[in-house]
C-alpha cells in the first residue's frame, strides 16, 4: 500500500516522505504530489505533522540509550548515539548493529545504521553506505561517497559539482589553499574543508547530549519575581511527594532550581543515603542551603525535581507514627551530608596494611561491618602528619632516653619496643626507609607511640629521624 | 556547725570514705576537660571507655584533629561515624543532629578552645536535647579553662603512670587517669583514680591513694626506672 506525507511546497504540495511501497513507485521527497497522484492513482497522501515527527524523535532519543550513554537528536531525521566502550557488552560492534536494528523493528521502525569513529563519518555511511556500514579508518571508506555525504547546502553541491568535485575522495585529494580560498566566505557548517576535516577526524565535533527530563517534578509559576524561594518549597515537596508515592518511588537526590528573570538558572541539589519520599525530611535536607541560593532580581519559576528515582515500597510507621528505625541512620546521614558535605562524614574501615596511615580508609557512612577488636599495641589518636622529634638515646639503636617536641623535653620513663614495620614495596616508591616503632610513657604518664625512620647505616639517607606518631589514652 | 565540718579528704580518723562512683553512662550532657596537653589523651581515653556500646557518633573541629589527632580504627577498636568538621559551631550543630536521631547510642563532640559558639545557652540546649533523647552527649574540651556550662557532669582527666605490665616490668600497661568530677547535679565533687581495664574493657574507678608517705615512693619509683 503506497503511502506519503506531503508538506505544503512553493507551488503546491510537495512529499515529505513516503514507505516503501510508496518509493517504488515514485514517490521521492521532493517531488509534487499532483505528479506523482498521475503516476500511481492508488497512492494514499496524508498531511505530515513535523512537530509530532519532531516530539518522537526526541523520545526516540532517550529510548536509544539503552546502547550507550550519548545520544541526541541529528537534524531532522537522524539520531547520534555514542557508543563508545559499550559495544562489548552487545558481543561486538555488527552484534550491536544487529540488536538496535531488531529494537527498532520490534517498535515498528525502519532504520538504516552506521558505525565509525567520528560523527559526520556515521552521518555519510548511514544514508550513503551499505547497510549496517562499519568503519575504522574514515578516509578509506568515505572516499568513494558523494559530496553530498558532507552534510552541505543544496548551493555548495552546486557549486562542488561545477568544480568538478563528485566524491569525498576528489575532494580530499586536491590542494586545500585554493579550496579554502574559495570558500572562505562561506559558513562554518557549509564549509566543504570543515565538514570534511569533521568526518575524517581532523577536527573535533562534541555531541551535546540533553539530560532526560525528569520523572517527577513540581513546580511554581509565579506573578511576581521573588527573592526567596522558602515560602513555596513546603508546597512543592508534598506535590513532588505525592506524585512519587503514587507510583510507589523514592528519589535518592532532590534539585531545586530557581529561573532568573535575567535569564539564568541556579541549582540546589541535595543527596539522600537512601530513597525517600517523606516530605518533611526532603524538606529538612535545604535548611542551611537556600542561603547560598543567588538570586539576582528574583525570578518567577521554581522547580523541585526528584533525580535517581527508585522503588520505594509503602513502609509501616511504627505505633508512636514516626518513621521504621532502620531508616534513622540514613535520615542522620542525609541531614549531616546536606549540611557538611559528603566528605566530612565517614566510617572507618580497616584496610590489610601494617602501615598505620593505610591500616584504616574512611568508608561509606551507612556501612555496618563490625570493627576489629582494639589492639593494646595501637595508639588511641592518630597525629597526621607525624611530628618530628629530636632524641636522646643512650645506647645507639636501643631505645630513646629522653626527646624534645615542640621546645618540651619529655623524658622516656618506660617503653616498649622496637615493634618494626617494613615498607610496602610494591606501594612505596624505591628508598623508603624502615620504620621502629617504641610504646613510651613519660614520667608524668602520657602514653606516646614514637618511631625511627630507618637505621643508621641502612643507606637510604643520613641519621635516622625519629617522629611522634600517635597518642595512647 | 555546718553541714560539713571536715576539708575534703581531711579527716580526723585516718582516711576519707571513698566517695560513691557516679553513673558515668547517663543520658545527659558531661564535658571532660583534658589537662591541657597535647600529648595527654585522657579524656579522650576515658569517654571511649565510658561509651555505651553501639552506633557513636564522633565530631572534631579542625583544631582538635590538627592538635590532637584523630581517633585510630586499630587503637580505639570502634568504627564511629565520624565527623571531620572546621568550626565549632558546626560541631555543636551536629551533635544536636545526632541527638535528634534514633539510630545512635551515644554523640561525642571534640571541641578547642573557649571559641563563643559554645555559650552558656548551647550547652543547655545540648543538656536538654540529650536529655529528651535519652543519649548520653559527651564534649571532650582540649585546652579550655571550664567556664559557665550547663553540663550536668563535669570531668577534668588527666594520665596517671600506667598500671605495671604483667609480663614486662619495663613496659607501660594499662591506663590509669585521674579523674575529677569537679561538678555533677545531686554528687559532692570528688577525686577517683579511673584504670581502664582494656582485656575486658571495663573502667574501674577507686579513691587515689590519700597518704602522702605512701604515694610518693611509688613515684619516686617510677622515675628510677628511666
Amino acid at each position: 500500500m503506497p503511502l506519503a506525507l506531503a508538506a505544503p511546497g512553493p507551488h503546491g504540495p510537495v512529499i515529505h516522505a513516503a514507505n516503501r511501497a510508496g518509493e517504488e513507485v515514485g514517490a521521492r521527497p521532493g517531488a509534487r504530489v499532483v505528479d506523482c497522484r498521475s503516476i500511481c492513482p492508488e497512492l494514499r497522501v496524508e498531511d505530515a505533522q513535523p512537530a509530532q515527527e519532531a516530539a518522537r524523535l526526541a523520545r526516540l532519543t532517550f529510548w536509544i540509550r539503552r546502547w550507550g550513554p550519548f545520544s541526541a537528536v541529528d537534524g531532522a531525521d537522524g539520531l547520534i548515539l555514542d557508543t563508545t566502550g559499550t559495544a562489548h557488552l552487545f558481543g561486538g560492534e555488527p552484534a550491536l548493529l544487529t540488536d538496535i536494528q531488531a529494537g527498532f523493528a520490534r517498535a515498528g521502525l525502519t532504520c538504516r545504521l552506521a558505525l565509525a569513529p567520528t560523527r559526520g563519518a556515521a552521518w555519510a555511511l548511514a544514508r550513503f553506505g551499505p547497510e549496517r556500514a562499519i568503519c575504522t579508518d574514515p578516509l578509506p571508506a568515505l572516499a568513494p561517497l558523494p559530496v553530498a555525504a558532507l552534510r552541505l547546502s543544496p548551493e555548495t553541491l552546486l557549486l562542488l559539482h561545477r568544480l568538478g568535485l563528485k566524491t569525498i575522495g576528489d575532494l580530499a585529494a586536491i590542494l586545500r589553499l585554493p579550496l579554502m580560498r574559495r570558500f572562505a566566505r562561506t559558513a562554518p557548517a557549509d564549509n566543504p574543508l570543515i565538514r570534511l576535516d569533521q568526518a575524517l577526524g581532523r577536527a573535533a565535533e562534541p555531541l551535546d547530549a540533553p539530560e532526560p527530563p525528569a520523572e517527577f517534578a513540581a513546580e511554581a509559576r509565579l506573578a511576581e519575581p521573588v527573592m526567596d524561594p522558602s515560602d513555596w518549597l513546603p508546597g512543592l515537596t508534598e506535590q513532588l511527594c505525592a506524585g512519587m508515592a503514587a507510583q510507589d518511588r523514592g528519589c535518592r537526590r532532590l534539585c531545586l532550581s530557581v529561573f532568573r528573570v535575567d535569564g539564568e538558572r541556579r541549582d540546589i541539589r541535595v543527596a539522600l543515603a537512601a530513597p525517600a519520599r517523606d516530605p518533611a525530611h526532603l524538606l529538612r535536607l535545604f535548611q542551611g542551603r537556600l542561603d547560598r541560593l543567588d538570586p539576582g532580581y528574583g525570578f518567577d519559576l521554581i522547580q523541585l525535581a526528584a533525580e535517581a528515582v527508585e522503588p520505594l515500597a509503602q513502609a509501616q510507621p511504627a505505633l508512636d507514627g514516626s518513621a521504621p528505625e532502620a531508616l534513622a541512620l540514613s535520615r542522620l546521614v542525609d541531614r549531616l551530608v546536606a549540611r557538611f558535605g559528603a566528605a566530612a562524614i565517614s566510617r572507618p574501615l580497616p584496610q590489610d596494611s601494617h602501615i598505620p596511615e593505610r591500616s584504616e580508609i574512611p568508608g561509606p557512612p551507612l556501612d555496618d561491618s563490625p570493627a576489629p577488636p582494639a589492639r593494646p599495641d595501637r595508639p588511641l589518636r592518630l597525629l597526621t602528619p607525624p611530628e618530628e622529634i629530636q632524641v636522646l638515646y643512650a645506647i645507639p639503636e636501643g631505645p630513646p632516653a629522653q626527646f624534645i617536641w615542640r621546645r618540651q623535653t619529655l623524658r622516656v620513663a618506660r617503653h616498649a619496643g622496637p615493634e618494626r614495620i617494613a615498607p610496602e614495596w610494591w606501594q612505596d616508591r624505591p628508598g623508603t626507609r624502615l620504620r621502629d616503632y617504641f610504646r613510651i610513657e613519660d614520667d608524668s604518664g602520657r602514653r606516646l607511640w614514637i618511631y625511627r625512620e630507618g637505621l643508621a647505616q641502612d643507606g637510604r639517607g643520613g641519621a635516622p629521624r625519629w617522629f611522634l606518631h600517635g597518642i595512647f589514652a | 556547725m555546718t553541714a560539713h565540718p571536715f576539708l575534703r579528704g581531711v579527716t580526723p580518723f585516718g582516711r576519707a570514705p571513698a566517695p560513691a562512683v557516679p553513673r558515668i553512662a547517663t543520658a545527659t550532657l558531661s564535658e571532660a576537660f583534658d589537662s591541657r596537653h597535647p600529648l595527654d589523651a585522657a579524656a579522650a581515653g576515658f569517654v571511649l571507655a565510658a561509651l555505651p556500646p553501639g552506633r557513636v557518633l564522633w565530631a572534631q573541629d579542625r583544631l582538635s584533629r590538627a592538635e590532637f589527632g584523630a581517633p585510630f580504627l586499630p587503637g580505639t577498636g570502634r568504627a564511629l561515624l565520624r565527623l571531620d568538621l572546621t568550626r565549632p559551631a558546626d560541631v555543636l550543630a551536629a551533635l544536636e543532629d545526632g541527638l535528634r536521631s534514633r539510630a545512635l547510642a551515644a554523640v561525642v563532640g571534640e571541641i578547642h578552645g573557649a571559641p563563643p559558639a559554645l555559650s552558656f545557652t548551647a550547652s543547655r540546649r545540648l543538656a536538654l536535647r540529650a536529655e529528651t533523647a535519652g543519649l548520653p552527649c559527651w564534649l571532650i574540651r582540649h585546652a579550655a579553662r571550664p567556664d559557665a556550662s550547663a553540663a550536668r557532669m563535669r570531668w577534668r582527666l588527666s594520665a596517671l603512670p600506667s598500671a605495671p605490665d604483667p609480663d614486662d616490668p619495663k613496659a607501660p600497661g594499662d591506663p590509669r587517669w585521674l579523674a575529677e568530677l569537679f561538678r555533677a547535679r545531686g554528687q559532692p565533687p570528688s577525686t577517683w583514680v579511673a584504670r581502664h581495664d582494656r582485656a575486658a574493657d571495663r573502667l574501674d574507678l577507686s579513691a587515689p591513694p590519700r597518704d602522702r608517705e605512701l604515694a610518693a615512693p611509688a613515684r619516686a619509683a617510677g622515675r628510677g626506672l628511666a
